[in-house]
């Protein structure tokens, strides 16, 4: 739609336009602010918590659980040097045998989800799917912080009653 | 020819006074736009473009996403 708009307005005379192609979809998905009705409500990625540890790939499995655990999580997220993520080392995987990589032990490309997808759409997939957490990344990959479910749902009050 | 831009250089010719139109319906501008943005639908830009827009300036327009 927007090639079309762009050719147009050459056509009406106006010399110097732009066609940012990517579009909305791109600015939303790495997580930049929006205007309208929208914007006030909750997202993913406002929800997200961005402080969740991360770790490497070719860490000790015991040396992140120590770590994870000390900042009393149960969660970690494997990213390399950019933020981009790699896996999940939930409780089950945190809980392996410590002389492993964290490589070894994680769960390998876990879903990820955008920051603009609103908080009621979260709370009912990750009721419906049993998801505890969540990773929000931007459209590049990078991780912008864990989502869990009681976090989506208490800002989706239509949600809360479809909680198991 | 219009210049296909990316997210960087959208910000760059903001900097440079550009006006930014969405084309989308106005339902959905009225939902989530970018900042600062004017919605302008497809199906109006003859009527309203030159009426609405300074010719002097950039103009940087979007819809959803690329399809």
């Amino acid at each position: 739609m927007s090639p079309r708009a762009a050719w147009r307005l050459e056509r009406l005379g106006f010399g110097e336009v732009y066609d940012y192609t990517a579009g909305k979809l791109d600015w939303m998905a790495a997580g930049l602010p929006t205007e309208g009705t929208g914007a006030a409500r909750p997202r993913a990625g406002d929800l997200a918590r961005g402080e969740v540890p991360t770790c490497a790939l070719n860490e000790r499995l015991d040396a992140v659980r120590e770590r994870v655990r000390a900042g009393g999580w149960e969660v970690a997220v494997v990213a390399n040097e950019q933020r981009v993520v790699l896996g999940l080392l939930r409780a089950r995987e945190l809980d392996a045998d410590g002389d492993h990589t964290v490589e070894q032990a994680m769960r390998p490309g876990p879903s990820t989800f955008r920051p603009f997808v609103p908080a009621e759409e979260m709370a009912r997939f990750m009721t419906e799917h049993g998801l505890e957490s969540a990773p929000i990344t931007t459209s590049d990959g990078r991780l912008v912080g864990l989502l869990f479910r009681q976090d989506a749902v208490e800002h989706a009050p239509d949600e809360g009653d479809r909680a198991p | 020819m219009p210049t296909s831009i990316d997210r960087e250089q959208l910000r760059a010719l903001r900097d440079r006074d550009a006006q930014l139109v969405e084309v989308l319906p106005a339902s959905e501008y009225e939902e989530d736009h970018l900042p600062g943005a004017i919605n302008i639908p497809l199906r109006r830009i003859d009527a309203e473009a030159t009426r609405v827009l300074d010719r002097g300036r950039p103009v940087i327009v979007y819809c959803w996403d690329a399809a």
